[in-house]
């Protein structure tokens, strides 16, 4: 019996824990960063009573009051909207967002006897197409739920939102083009592999080297996609209204985590597209370099042999590490970096990040030729 | 089933989850409808529906989109194969790029891209 299809299952189950998991404690983080930065408490409250104790653990009882706040809030819905479309927007808003991850691989292939079980759901040849297929859908529900409102102001909040990202979607496609050339494949897991190569013999051959334009590109379109801040002039936190100003309950929420997930799936694309995946640097399969099985193969000329299962733990947990700094890393833009003008936006779309993809793509297919 | 079977699975398992949380909201919270919760409401003001014009810059953004993101899948296939494609490859996909630039030049000088 083929067992391939269970695994599948499997992974899928993994990824939606990663996503769903991670999640809730995203915005805890994302709070508490928040507060240490601007010298406040920050959450702090909830928690559950037990022995006549309160038990907080550092606020991080929070995300599960804001679920269950969320689901039990009453669901207003105003008498104008366009029923059918307004509650069609947050699921088209958390789709994309939970089925985007599907190609990032988060370990390498297990060998189990005869039995290859990849960790990764779906190994599509077209790996980083389908990344744009459906992360681009994400423009639907903002639009509808901006339109199906029929509010001014959700209108106002939905055109700039979509405006926003269709401008700088063009970007995130152009700004990856470069990698597919020095990769030479659209499939995650492959380009994966090919970042274990080292360069020279000691740098290890990580997208940010070979395509650092291309790092910055893709991060700033990625972040203006999310909307978030410095981009996140559709909504503004409180100061500006958004398209969601009609929602309430679990349905706003579903934006609100289709945000959150959309963070990590960034996250998870930056480390695979540009810090190697799960790669350990120098850490390399067995045959490489005389290796009877895996193990370190140091520049300098020592050789370290861990075995298959450590080496497989590694890099599981390599991966997972930088998704974790990718985090990170988006929470401290997020509180580091003023808001932008919506001209400035679009400014910084069009007039600089298009033109200079452009260059990077011409000089890297001229590199990439020369090389090989 | 092959991957494009796994992704079907996926997909459901994906909408099952938000129809999930979509469902939970809808019967779990209270219902108290008032005429006045009942409109469109924001700071203390019934908004209007959206009845006046859109400004014509989100429409040429529109339309820019679709031009630079078609030619950008255009470019997809290209990267797979550029290898195998050599200097030929190159020089087309320049020819090509040019008059992508050319494009944006041309709506750059049109003021197309200006935001006051």
């Amino acid at each position: 019996m083929d067992y391939s299809f269970l695994w599948n299952l499997v992974t899928i189950v993994i990824m939606f824990a990663i996503l769903v998991g991670l999640a809730g404690p995203l915005t805890w983080a994302e709070r508490r960063q928040s507060a240490m930065i601007q010298d406040r408490v920050g959450p702090n409250r909830a928690g559950i009573d037990l022995f006549g104790k309160r038990i907080t653990v550092l606020g991080l009882m929070h995300p599960v009051a804001d679920a269950i706040k969320m689901i039990t809030k009453e669901d207003t819905m105003n008498i104008r909207v366009d029923r059918l479309l307004y509650n069609l927007a947050p699921i088209i808003s958390l789709m994309p967002a939970l089925v985007t991850f599907a190609v990032v691989p988060f370990g390498p292939d297990i060998h189990w006897g005869d039995a290859v079980l990849p960790l990764q759901v779906a190994r599509l040849d077209a790996g980083a197409l389908y990344v744009f297929a459906v992360s681009s859908l994400a423009v639907f529900g903002v639009t509808l739920a901006g339109y199906a409102s029929a509010s001014r102001l959700a209108m106002m909040g939905g055109l700039r939102a979509s405006a926003q990202m269709i401008s700088y979607e063009v970007t995130m496609g152009l700004s990856i083009m470069g990698l597919f050339l020095v990769y030479g494949t659209l499939e995650p897991y492959a380009m994966v592999l090919e970042q274990g190569e080292l360069l020279g013999g000691w740098l290890p051959g990580w997208g940010i080297i070979r395509q650092p334009v291309a790092f910055i590109l893709f991060l700033t379109a990625a972040i203006a996609e999310n909307k978030r801040v410095p981009f996140d002039l559709a909504e503004g936190e409180s100061e500006i209204v958004g398209y969601f100003v009609e929602y309430s309950g679990m349905k706003f929420g579903m934006f609100f985590m289709a945000e959150y997930i959309e963070v990590i799936v960034v996250a998870g694309l930056l480390t695979t597209y540009f810090f190697g995946g799960w790669q350990v640097p120098y850490l390399m399969d067995a045959g490489y370099a005389g290796l009877s099985t895996a193990g370190f193969v140091f520049p300098g000329g020592g050789v370290w042999e861990i075995g298959e299962v450590a080496a497989t733990v590694l890099r599981v947990g390599a991966f997972l590490f930088k998704l974790l700094f990718f985090l990170w890393f988006q929470l401290m833009i997020r509180w580091t970096l003023p808001r932008f003008r919506y001209d400035q936006v679009m400014n910084l779309g069009w007039r600089k990040l298009l033109p200079l993809s452009l260059l990077n793509l011409v000089i890297t297919a001229a590199v990439v030729l020369m090389i090989h | 089933m092959g991957s494009y079977g796994t992704l079907l699975v996926l997909f459901v398992l994906a909408g099952g989850i938000a129809l999930v949380m979509f469902t939970l909201t809808h019967f779990l919270g209270p219902k108290a409808p008032n005429p006045t919760k009942d409109m469109p409401f924001e700071c203390g003001n019934i908004t209007k529906r959206f009845d006046q014009r859109v400004s014509v810059k989100f429409y040429i953004v529109a339309l820019l989109f679709i031009l630079f993101d078609m030619e950008t899948v255009y470019l997809y296939p290209w990267a797979v194969v550029y290898r195998d494609l050599g200097w030929m490859g190159f020089w087309s996909m320049v020819s090509f790029v040019s008059i992508l630039v050319l494009g944006l030049v041309y709506v750059w000088k049109k003021g197309a891209l200006d935001w006051e």
